[in-house]
């Protein structure tokens, strides 16, 4: 990974949107240089999807997040992987890690309701075979997600001009 | 009661900022972009403005010394040497000022009266010839120019010097021009200075701004500490302008000077400010490497924007400011910028106002998200191509 690389990262993780034009000035480089990159990175796996942190808490939607913390008895040759393979494969897990501490498996998960969320965890979840205990902590409120404070009123508050 | 009779007529010599008009034309307009900011858009790390409010829960809301806390002295003394290679002593050449705006005011003071030549090398910040004539000097203006790509050269500075001429006031990376003087650059000027037996004010407060080339300070050069009045501040580089800390560095005996004046009139400054101060001198270096790097890609932007424009632009190399050349338009800068105002609405600084060499430039500060440089650079290109075609 070169240097411009991680450089053309950083802005497009903190902007999906900027333009290729953008970038392609503030590096010093090449629109066609750019976008060659761009692609390289796509291809390699490098940049995975281009998405937008959305507040929903801004509009009344039904949506409750829990994380779950996982105890697992790994099986012998197969590690912590092949378990949070099936458990990732699940379309209402938003996020799987494998964690240092007194849980292994750090399970994210996405609901309509409590209900469906506690039906994942009790028909879905805890029946695995290695699975040995789950705790589940519902998300009450977010502040801040991705590195983006979610209700922040960023107003300049720099006089229009100044010397 | 004739109040304009009892003003001191020192006061009625400066003339009234020729920012103030503009503002006012900005304010009320809407919906403008503002290129026209002379400060960081960042806000101060939350780790510094944390250890201020932890200070406060504290209870440290007293005076400090007159030089300012020992321990801010000790590192501002540290880190001058570290990265600027001058050593200075925390006890008796430091002083801790409200800003770099206090230290140019009496620094001034402290050095001429009546009589005395302050040379003052341009376009600059609005407040040295104001300061140097209510200390009783004349200023005397020493332009740069685009074709030097707004150094100072030492041709234009001698041309300028008189028997009277005592002071030099400049400041590199500058602000309204983005120049900056590289090591050869200031050896020609030093050897003016010793030459005609000078000092200067060096104003650095941009010195952590500089791109792709390391900041020399012109009081590292052999023989100049002691001709050197080294003038920097926090308020750039960390993105600290309301707290109003700067710093001067100089002989013990110009210090002592300037610490009568800081006693009598300020005290000391505030010490929330000096506790942010430490703080940032402390555990600041990884923030604001991060804001120059920001800096640093926004510059580029905006300087390939005049480019494709059909401005030219010389390449600044520090501070956060553009100067592109708009006499192609046919217009003056302040018609441009009045104009630019009202027809695309982006705010710019006409360079008029930072003195001689400043006209037919405007000032654009970066100091603003790239999404609205861009946005400024396609409206500028809308206002100005016309006027280049046309000509």
């Amino acid at each position: 990974m070169t240097e411009l690389q991680m450089k053309l990262l950083h802005l497009i993780e903190d902007n999906s949107k900027i333009s290729v034009k953008e970038i392609a000035d503030m590096l010093d480089l090449d629109v066609e240089q750019v976008a060659q990159m761009i692609k390289e990175l796509e291809e390699d796996g490098t940049i995975v999807k281009y998405t937008a942190v959305v507040n929903w808490e801004n509009i009344a939607t039904e949506r409750v997040i829990a994380m779950i913390d996982v105890k697992v008895a790994p099986k012998r040759g197969q590690g912590f992987d092949a378990l949070a393979e099936r458990i990732y494969r699940f379309p209402e897990v938003q996020s799987v890690y494998l964690m240092s501490g007194s849980y292994d498996l750090s399970v994210v998960v996405e609901g309509k309701n409590l209900k469906q969320v506690a039906k994942f965890v009790s028909a879905r979840l805890s029946p695995l075979e290695d699975v040995v205990s789950t705790t589940t902590h519902f998300i009450l409120k977010k502040y801040k997600e991705n590195g983006v404070i979610l209700n922040d009123k960023n107003n300049d508050q720099r006089l229009v001009v100044s010397p | 009661m004739n109040i304009e009779e009892k003003l001191s007529p020192q006061v009625k010599l400066i003339p009234p900022s020729g920012i103030r008009k503009f503002f006012d034309l900005v304010v009320a307009t809407e919906g403008v972009i503002s290129l026209g900011v002379g400060e960081p858009d960042f806000i101060t790390p939350w780790h510094i403005r944390e250890s201020s409010i932890h200070s406060l829960e504290k209870g440290q809301t007293s005076y400090t010394s007159n030089a300012g806390l020992p321990e801010l002295r000790e590192y501002i003394c540290q880190y001058i040497e570290n990265d600027f290679s001058v050593k200075y002593s925390p006890s008796n050449e430091i002083m801790v000022t409200v800003g770099a705006s206090e230290a140019i005011d009496i620094a001034l003071r402290s050095l001429v009266s009546q009589g005395d030549e302050v040379l003052i090398v341009e376009p600059s910040y609005v407040s040295y010839a104001p300061c140097a004539v209510l200390a009783g000097a004349t200023p005397v203006s020493v332009p740069t120019f685009q074709k030097d790509d707004f150094k100072l050269t030492a041709e234009v500075l001698e041309s300028r010097i008189t028997p009277k001429s005592k002071v030099i006031i400049m400041c590199f990376p500058n602000n309204p021009t983005g120049a900056i003087m590289e090591k050869e650059d200031l050896q020609k000027i030093a050897d003016i200075i010793k030459k005609y037996d000078l000092l200067v004010i060096s104003d650095e407060v941009y010195a952590e701004l500089s791109y792709g080339v390391k900041h020399v300070s012109i009081a590292s050069l052999e023989g100049m500490k002691d001709r050197t009045i080294l003038i920097g501040g926090l308020s750039k580089a960390f993105a600290m302008t309301g707290w109003r800390i700067g710093y001067a560095l100089a002989h013990p005996q110009i210090i002592a000077a300037m610490l009568k004046i800081h006693q009598y009139t300020i005290l000391c400054a505030p010490i929330m400010g000096q506790i942010a101060a430490l703080e940032a001198m402390k555990n600041g270096k990884l923030e604001m490497e991060k804001m120059v790097e920001q800096y640093d890609q926004r510059r580029k932007l905006i300087v390939k924007g005049f480019q494709e424009i059909g401005l030219s632009c010389h390449v600044p190399k520090g501070a956060f400011y553009a100067f592109p050349n708009i006499e192609a338009t046919g217009y003056n800068d302040e018609l441009f910028a009045e104009e630019l105002l009202k027809q695309s609405k982006v705010a710019v600084v006409p360079g008029s106002v930072f003195g001689q060499g400043g006209k037919g430039f405007i000032r654009c500060s970066y100091a603003t998200s790239y999404s609205k440089i861009s946005e400024a650079i396609e409206r500028i290109e809308k206002f100005a191509r016309p006027l280049i075609n046309n000509k």
